[in-house]
């Protein structure tokens, strides 16, 4: 059977497949498994960097646990990465919807539009300083207040990103929405945000890759210690972790599990909504 | 023209309540410190008391700053570099995962692995590896460029510039994959019957038709490194000296803690046109050579 399969397909380039394999593995994963080989090894083995430790030395990661504080980092992170995706693709939704459709109609929205595509052009850092003084006065360097402007920086990006499909949604469902008696809002909740739902994949991955990896607001934005992320802990522990390297691989070991059991348990959507996401723009 | 014959269509009022509060709150926390920074970029505030405006006094220090002029020079010289080796790798590397290889899905699955991890702890790792693992390789294999810590040295964007590129590359080598999939198969047997095969194949018919998609590398590629901030922070915190102080490093650095807050909100007006020249400019200049090709 498996020797008819292999006349009809084509064959495999088994060249190449090894050649990338090898590659994914020298260069992808190599560095990776030298962080989870430090983070397991006692301190006296770290003459020879690379062996294999003699025994796993579990206690570094109870170790970094305590020292960083993970829990607290974690529950910061998890809550402005979670609200932060709830309210984008229930508010960004909806201002796309609203922009996409009377942008033709009236100038005002096509004005909306074009506001806010091309904040798209401003990074970041272009913002920070005023921001970050704005921020204090209005008493918004903490978990509350990064979550928010998250929410609010995002807009540009996924207004973007929702209008194109919001345009291939035909507006005959929204005039027959309307003749039954719905307003707006309720033809966009119960009609057409349920049919925005690949788009919102997308930008759901994208809303949640920022902010859980984001450094540079927070590094700006949260000065006090109970409101740090987990990424900018590991900066503020840099200095504390010194030379001991197994405490401080233990402590990003910690920060990327999270992470990677996402990927493992998600990565073709990830994969799909990135691609999408990147495509459309 | 319809709006010309037809009465005008009204738009229902709920509409403005969706979109008004969020004009309005974008305008409070993004638009407004934009215009303040253009405007402290005007005066000599320090990012505390008093204040006065002094004209262009900060833009003319600008050009005259020999600091500004490295800053400028290495952030230039990163992105270009980064910009070139990150899409010429991918695109290697899309080739080779559009061929007819097994494991395909968990082999792609490996390479996009880098975009998720954060760059600050991918910074960490790397640091570890230039300082405590290449330099012992470097000695027992008597290569001398590889027994010092990279990033200690004159060549320390070089490891800056590695990291970028291995984390970078997970993004692109995705975008050119998936254009290399839009290319239907039987454009390359028809290309084969004409003759068309290996590098000529690539450059007279893939190439053309991925267009697109190298459009949108190169733009986001030359806007992101210019911006390059998480890696230098992990891995050199801009040294040694200055030497791999980015644009993004310094407005953080001088601006916060260097008493430089008009001056670096000058630095951050510039960065902003230039970012927006280029955008603009490549998006004009890549779109009219898809549609020239097509």
């Amino acid at each position: 059977m498996g020797k008819s399969k292999c006349k009809v397909k084509e064959k495999y380039n088994w060249p190449m497949t090894i050649l990338l394999l090898v590659l994914a593995v020298v260069f992808i994963l190599g560095p990776l498994y030298i962080a989870v080989l430090i983070a397991v090894k006692d301190p006296s083995e770290m003459a020879n960097v690379l062996s294999f430790p003699k025994k796993l030395r579990l206690q570094n990661f109870v170790d970094a646990w305590v020292m960083t504080d993970y829990p607290r980092k974690f529950m910061n992170t998890l809550f402005i990465t979670v609200i932060n995706l709830v309210f984008t693709i229930l508010s960004n939704s909806m201002v796309a919807y609203a922009i996409t459709r009377n942008k033709d109609k009236s100038k005002f929205f096509n004005f909306a539009y074009y506001y806010f595509v091309s904040a798209m052009f401003i990074p970041f850092n272009v913002i920070m300083l005023p921001l970050v003084k704005q921020a204090s006065a209005f008493h918004m360097d903490n978990i509350f207040g990064i979550t928010f402007l998250y929410i609010i920086f995002g807009l540009p990006m996924n207004i973007f990103l929702y209008t194109g499909f919001v345009k291939s949604i035909p507006p005959v469902l929204d005039e027959a929405a309307y003749i039954d008696g719905a307003t707006p809002f309720q033809t966009f909740y119960k009609i057409i945000f349920p049919l925005m739902k690949p788009m919102s994949a997308t930008v759901a991955i994208l809303s949640f890759m920022w902010t859980w990896n984001d450094f540079s607001m927070p590094l700006v934005l949260l000065s006090e210690e109970k409101y740090q992320t987990l990424q900018l802990a590991q900066y503020v522990f840099k200095g504390q972790f010194n030379t001991e390297y197994n405490l401080a691989f233990a402590s990003y070991v910690l920060v990327l599990i999270p992470i990677l059991l996402v990927y493992i348990f998600c990565q073709k959507w990830i994969i799909a909504g990135v691609t999408n996401g990147a495509v459309k723009a | 023209m319809k709006k010309k014959h037809g009465k005008k269509s009204t738009v229902n009022k709920s509409f403005y309540f969706m979109v008004v509060p969020f004009i309005i709150l974008f305008f409070i926390f993004h638009t407004i410190p934009f215009f303040q920074g253009i405007f402290y970029s005007f005066t000599d505030w320090k990012g505390y008391g008093i204040w006065n405006t002094v004209g262009f006094r900060n833009y003319i220090q600008f050009f005259k700053d020999p600091a500004m002029g490295q800053t400028y020079a290495f952030t230039i010289k990163f992105a270009l570099c980064a910009t070139i080796l990150v899409n010429a790798l991918s695109l290697a590397l899309a080739c080779g995962l559009n061929a007819k290889i097994k494991f395909k899905n968990t082999i792609k699955a490996i390479y996009f692995l880098p975009y998720m991890l954060g760059t600050l702890i991918i910074g960490f790792v790397f640091n570890f590896i230039f300082g405590n693992v290449i330099p012992i390789w470097g000695q027992k294999l008597g290569i001398e460029a590889l027994s010092t810590n990279i990033l200690g040295t004159n060549h320390a964007w070089l490891g800056i510039l590695f990291v970028t590129v291995w984390q970078a590359m997970a993004f692109n080598t995705l975008i050119y994959l998936s254009g290399l999939q839009t290319v239907d198969r039987d454009v390359y047997e028809a290309a084969d019957l004409d003759g068309a095969t290996g590098f000529k194949r690539f450059t007279k018919i893939t190439f053309p038709l991925i267009a697109p998609f190298f459009t949108i590398n190169m733009v986001l590629s030359v806007k992101n490194f210019l911006m390059a901030f998480d890696q230098i922070m992990a891995m050199t915190g801009g040294g040694p000296g200055t030497s791999t102080t980015s644009i993004s490093v310094l407005i953080y650095k001088r601006g916060f803690d260097g008493g430089q807050f008009a001056y670096q909100s000058a630095n951050a007006v510039i960065l902003f046109l230039i970012i927006a020249g280029i955008s603009i400019f490549q998006l004009k200049v890549l779109e009219k050579r898809e549609a020239k090709m097509n």
